[in-house]
């Protein structure tokens, strides 16, 4: 099966839904092709505009495009398409609840070499707490055509986190993400793995190694951190009686800590958060950093051991 | 020029090349990184660690050193280069860039690097940080020591850039000296088809900068625009310089495919032999 990053889907699903008909446009800070948007500007020129290396010009611009009536995704790298623009996203974006669709490459340390200043740990904690943001973080190719298809059709502000890591398939084709659901990948009834993003395909391959130790793990892939699948996550929390959340991103107020914020309200659970420990990264090869921040299928499985007690 | 001149031009040439021969050596080694960028300001780092800036390696923290603040992170290996070609660290370091555990991260990183001023790799930001730099040297009353600062031309795109010109000229901070590596190309394309920048010089000049240009790659103009520089009174000065990005290796010169493209061994090679050939014909 051949791997595939998420951002891979970002210029292809951009010119798919405009010739559905979408009105869709994109705007681009001079990575057009690190983010993959490139192929719509081939594709549509007149709707692709690139604002050169200008983060909240970027944003501001989409904005008012969405004023326009258009559906505005913006490109750049995570790091920069999001703590760049702070303000931009929050006072002229979220505020006035407009249509653009930030769908910014590059998220993680699966960056590698270019380190800490490029890793981004820290996006899904700024987006998840701004009201009205919806905040998807697909975990396959598969599931990233769909976040992006799913934030072109409905209405309001959107972060679709994309990576630069080739990922294994672990959606089916075709597949169609929903708002605010979490999709159970494997049943399982002594621990729940609740992963995000790059950490799913880890989940799945820790559950593996458990099922060995004799340890049924059930994984979750929380797509949609914002809204989260409450019901979902409160039933297997419920079932299992032990969660270990899983991002590869700061554990500090991202998923991890938006289950963790949903279970200690309505399912009180042991948990164990698989995350960056509150560092920023640093440069390494993918894999490499991978282990280095504890984000393995290994550490996935030493922290389910200790939740457990074995 | 006097003899002594010559010599001098022809060291700072010679230190440039060798910057060049490492930039793709440990790029290459890397099998990532910004050769593009890299070599387009070799001959203004070399110039400035070695014909200008007061500055001792042996004494990082020296008081009135001047400084020197890499508004273009992602250029990391030219400022690596030139360090360890001064003597900062080791140059068995170079061979580590990127790694995990590396000294030499991705971008510069002051916290890892001796002789590494501020830690960059966001664009826009470092005239700003120079800006503060040249404002904390002055309410210590040194009077001797200046701030140089080198950004990219796209890099110019930021709004932030030009937030800090502004606040540059009002604030009279005649000891900042930026330099523009004015090589006409980012990531995208040319600067003039992605987001033209208009004219440069102009544009610093109607925010009250002193305007000076030159020749990139020509060692002796950088010398007399750093040293007109240093006279300058009462409004900051920016050198806009013309260059070629990848230039020293004929494959990677003016194209923007080789902004952040590591070469192959092969390349490697190619390019080592075209430096090497320059470096024995300029001495
Ligand atoms: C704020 C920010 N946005 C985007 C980038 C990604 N990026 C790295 S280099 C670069 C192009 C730089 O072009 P220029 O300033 O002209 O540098 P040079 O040609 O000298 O390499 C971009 C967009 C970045 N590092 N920082
Ligand atoms: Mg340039």
């Amino acid at each position: 099966m051949t791997k595939r990053a998420t951002r891979e889907a970002f210029g292809e699903t951009l010119v798919e839904l405009a010739a559905e008909g979408n009105d869709v446009v994109a705007v681009e800070a001079d990575l057009s092709k690190s983010t993959t948007t490139a192929t719509f500007a081939k594709a549509y020129p007149d709707r692709f505009f690139n604002v050169g290396i200008a983060e909240a010009n970027m944003i501001g611009t989409a904005a008012g495009l969405a004023v326009a009536g258009k559906t505005a995704f913006t490109g750049s790298f995570a790091v920069f398409g999001t703590g760049r623009a702070y303000d931009q996203i929050r006072n002229t974006v979220c505020y006035a609840e407009l249509d653009v669709k930030l769908a910014p490459t590059h998220s993680g340390i699966t960056v590698g070499p270019d380190g800490g200043t490029h890793q981004m740990i820290e996006d899904l904690a700024l987006m998840r707490v701004l009201p009205g943001m919806r905040v998807l973080v697909p975990a396959d190719y598969n599931a990233a055509k769909a976040a992006l298809r799913l934030a072109a059709k409905t209405p309001g502000p959107f972060y679709v986190r994309l990576g630069r890591a080739a990922l294994p398939q672990v959606h089916p084709d075709g597949f169609e993400l929903e708002l605010g659901r979490a999709y159970v990948l494997r049943e399982g009834s002594d621990v729940t793995l609740a992963a995000c993003g790059v950490m799913v395909a880890e989940a799945l391959a820790a559950a593996d190694i458990l099922a060995e130790q004799g340890i049924s793990a059930e994984v979750i892939d929380v797509a949609s951190v914002k809204p989260l699948d409450e019901a979902t996550l409160v039933a297997s929390a419920t079932k299992t009686g032990a969660v270990v959340t899983c991002e590869e991103h700061s554990i500090l107020a991202g998923m991890g800590s938006a289950v963790a914020e949903l279970l200690s309200e309505k399912a009180p659970t042991r948990m164990k958060r698989i995350g960056v420990r509150d560092v920023f990264g640093t440069s390494g090869d993918p894999a490499e950093l991978m282990v280095y921040f504890g984000l393995s299928a290994n550490d996935i499985v030493k922290a389910a051991s200790e939740l457990l007690g074995r | 020029m006097t003899d002594a001149n010559v010599s001098r031009v022809s060291t700072i040439e010679a230190k440039a090349q060798r910057m060049r021969a490492d930039i793709v050596e440990m790029i290459g080694k890397a099998g990532s990184g910004h050769p593009g960028g890299s070599l387009s300001a070799a001959d203004i780092v070399a110039t400035l660690y070695f014909g200008v800036m007061k500055h001792d390696p042996a004494n990082p923290k020296m008081a009135d050193r001047d400084r020197f603040v890499l508004s273009k992170g992602h250029a990391a290996p030219v400022l690596y280069s030139a360090l360890a070609e001064a003597g900062y660290f080791g140059r068995e370091h170079l061979a580590t860039l990127r790694q995990l555990g590396s000294i030499l991260q991705g971008h510069p990183d002051s916290k890892k690097t001796p002789g590494v001023e501020v830690s960059t790799g966001s664009l826009g930001q470092g005239l700003s940080i120079a800006n503060g730099i040249a404002l904390g040297l002055r309410s210590d009353g040194n009077t001797t020591s200046r701030v140089y600062c080198l950004l990219g031309d796209g890099e110019l795109q930021e709004g932030q850039v030009w937030e800090a010109a502004m606040f540059a000229s009002h604030q009279k901070l005649d000891h900042v000296i930026a330099i523009v590596d004015n090589n006409n190309l980012q990531i995208d394309g040319t600067c003039t088809e992605v987001m033209d920048l208009g004219d440069v010089a102009e544009k610093f000049r109607a925010f009250g900068w002193n305007v000076l240009g030159a020749d990139g790659h020509d060692v002796e103009q950088l010398l007399a625009a750093f040293a007109t520089a240093k006279t300058a009174h009462g409004a900051p000065t920016v050198i806009v310089a013309s260059t070629i990005k990848g230039k020293g290796v004929s494959f990677m010169e003016d194209r923007a495919d080789w902004h952040g493209k590591a070469p192959s061994a092969e390349e490697c090679v190619t390019a080592a032999g075209e430096l090497a050939c320059t470096l024995t014909e300029g001495n």
